[in-house]
């Protein structure tokens, strides 16, 4: 079957099986690798991307049902050299360990922080429960997404914790 | 994962939907696919023909009809979670539309897909149940409309023929209060009901006029706690622990992954005190 969408700013078209899921379309078809797949049960949320500005996990939509949508994986998030809030969280509060959860998380917290500019630290770990992550026990995917919203609301973030230690 | 080959058709109307499952016999119809595509991924369902209502318009709307409150066959459950009048007149739904799943699940999985799934830990379908809402189903022959008592049939399996689809679901507006609590497979209100329990009560003078109360995650299929709600209709909130004690009458409750039959019998009637008493107080 035919289908075009855009993502990440540019028109695609395809040619798929109608099982294709948007993430094999995504990975396979634009090599855009950087949306990840951790399970076979829509529980890991690696693979979400935005469909329209929302959160969505890639391989529990087809690539057919994204016909005419609009698209963004984590390849979309930095404007030219400048990362995105969240993932400039993500690099200065120490968000990852193994990173394969990252992308999926990213597009989680953005998804958050559009839609609430100040979450409290209860929103952000009830925003993140669709994404697993086996490596850092999400504490500092939680200050990441703080850090991220402070700066995408134009103020200081809040000191890391170990610098919170120190002083 | 790939699922197994199938047709795909994206249906421009719902009489265009029906008539697809009317002339392919194991068709399945397609709302959010947050059911559907986990099952089609793990092979555990392979329709050969798969019509999506996705882009059905005119689907997606919450309605203030007067004495009913009209929701549409493409409503996602974050769209149920924030809306104003489901959180005024049907607070146990909105409860539950809020606690399903996880973020990407609300934004694409609707009401009326988990309805029509009938999951037997599913959480709307407890509060469907409590809320005596009407199931309004199209077929070949037309709608027809289902009470909510008499939809959910078994695990998976709903009153809706094959070639039915559900294409709104009703909540009455009976005032009242209402309310739903669960414990989540994942703890707290996450994930699915290893216990789930709607309650909605009528109240004069401080007494329990009326009431309905529906469990899910315990049994065999979402189900009316009978047993509880006539221990306490003429009832004060003192009552309330006395009919929470009769919850399970007439329920057989399924030991599963996620507790015993002992530990899911205490847990449906610790449930069904905390939401009596909740819709108790939003009823006063
Ligand atoms: C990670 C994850 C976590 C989840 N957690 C929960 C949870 O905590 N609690 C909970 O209750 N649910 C949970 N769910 C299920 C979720 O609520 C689904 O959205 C819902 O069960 C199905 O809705 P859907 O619109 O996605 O339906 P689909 O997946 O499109 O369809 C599901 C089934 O219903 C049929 N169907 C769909 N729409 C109609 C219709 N209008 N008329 C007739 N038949 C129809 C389909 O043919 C199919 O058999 C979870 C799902 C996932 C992936
Ligand atoms: S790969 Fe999509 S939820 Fe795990
Ligand atoms: S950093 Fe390894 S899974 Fe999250």
């Amino acid at each position: 079957m035919k289908v075009s969408m855009t993502v990440n700013g540019r028109l695609v078209n395809g040619d798929v099986e109608p099982r294709t899921l948007l993430v094999h379309f995504i990975r396979e078809e634009l090599a855009l690798t950087g949306t990840h797949i951790g399970c076979e049960t829509s529980y890991c949320g690696a693979c979400t991307v935005h469909v329209d500005g929302e959160a969505t996990k890639s391989c529990t939509m087809l690539a057919v049902q994204a016909e005419g949508a609009s698209i963004t994986t984590i390849e979309g998030m930095a404007m030219g050299d400048e990362l995105h809030p969240v993932q400039e969280g993500f690099w200065e509060r120490h968000g990852l360990q193994c990173g394969y959860c990252t992308p999926g998380m990213i597009m989680s917290g953005a998804a958050l922080i559009a839609a609430n500019p100040s979450p409290t630290e209860d929103e952000i770990r009830h925003g993140i429960e669709g994404n697993l992550c086996r490596c850092t026990g999400y504490h500092n995917i939680v200050k990441s997404i703080e850090y991220a919203a402070a700066k995408a609301r134009g103020e200081t973030p809040p000191p890391a914790d170990w610098e919170e230690a120190v002083v | 994962m790939y699922p197994r080959q199938f047709e795909y058709v994206a249906a421009g109307s719902i009489e265009e939907a029906v008539g697809v499952l009317a002339a392919n016999p194991g068709a399945k119809v397609m709302s959010g696919g947050m059911s559907l595509i986990p099952m089609m991924k793990l092979r555990l369902l392979s329709p050969e023909t798969v019509v999506d209502i996705g882009r059905v318009s005119g689907l997606d709307a919450i309605e203030d009809k007067g004495d009913y409150i009209s929701v549409g066959a493409l409503v996602r459950h974050g769209a149920v979670a924030t809306s104003a009048v489901i959180g005024e007149h049907a607070t146990a739904l909105g409860q539950a539309a809020s606690w399903t799943g996880d973020p990407q699940v609300r934004n694409r999985g609707t009401l009326c897909g988990a309805l029509a799934h009938a999951d037997l830990a599913a959480d709307t379908p407890a509060a469907a149940l409590a809320l005596g809402m009407t199931m309004v189903a199209q077929g070949p022959n037309g709608t027809r409309e289902i009470a909510a008592s008499d939809f959910f049939v078994d695990s998976l399996m709903s009153a809706l023929s094959p070639d039915e689809i559900l294409v709104e679901a009703r909540i009455p507006k009976r005032g009242g209060g209402s309310a739903y609590d669960k414990l989540g497979r994942r703890g707290g209100h996450s994930d699915y009901a290893v216990a789930g329990v709607a309650s909605w009560v009528a109240m004069s003078d401080g007494v329990v006029t009326d009431c309905a109360i529906g469990i899910t995650g315990v049994g065999t299929k979402p189900t009316l706690a009978v047993g509880a709600m006539e221990a306490l209709r003429g009832q004060g909130p003192d009552g309330i622990a006395a009919a929470a004690d009769r919850a399970l009458e007439g329920i057989t409750v399924l030991e599963d992954l996620y507790g015993s039959e002992a530990y899911k019998a205490h847990l449906a009637k610790v449930y069904t005190r905390r939401s009596l008493e909740q819709a108790v107080a939003a009823a006063s």
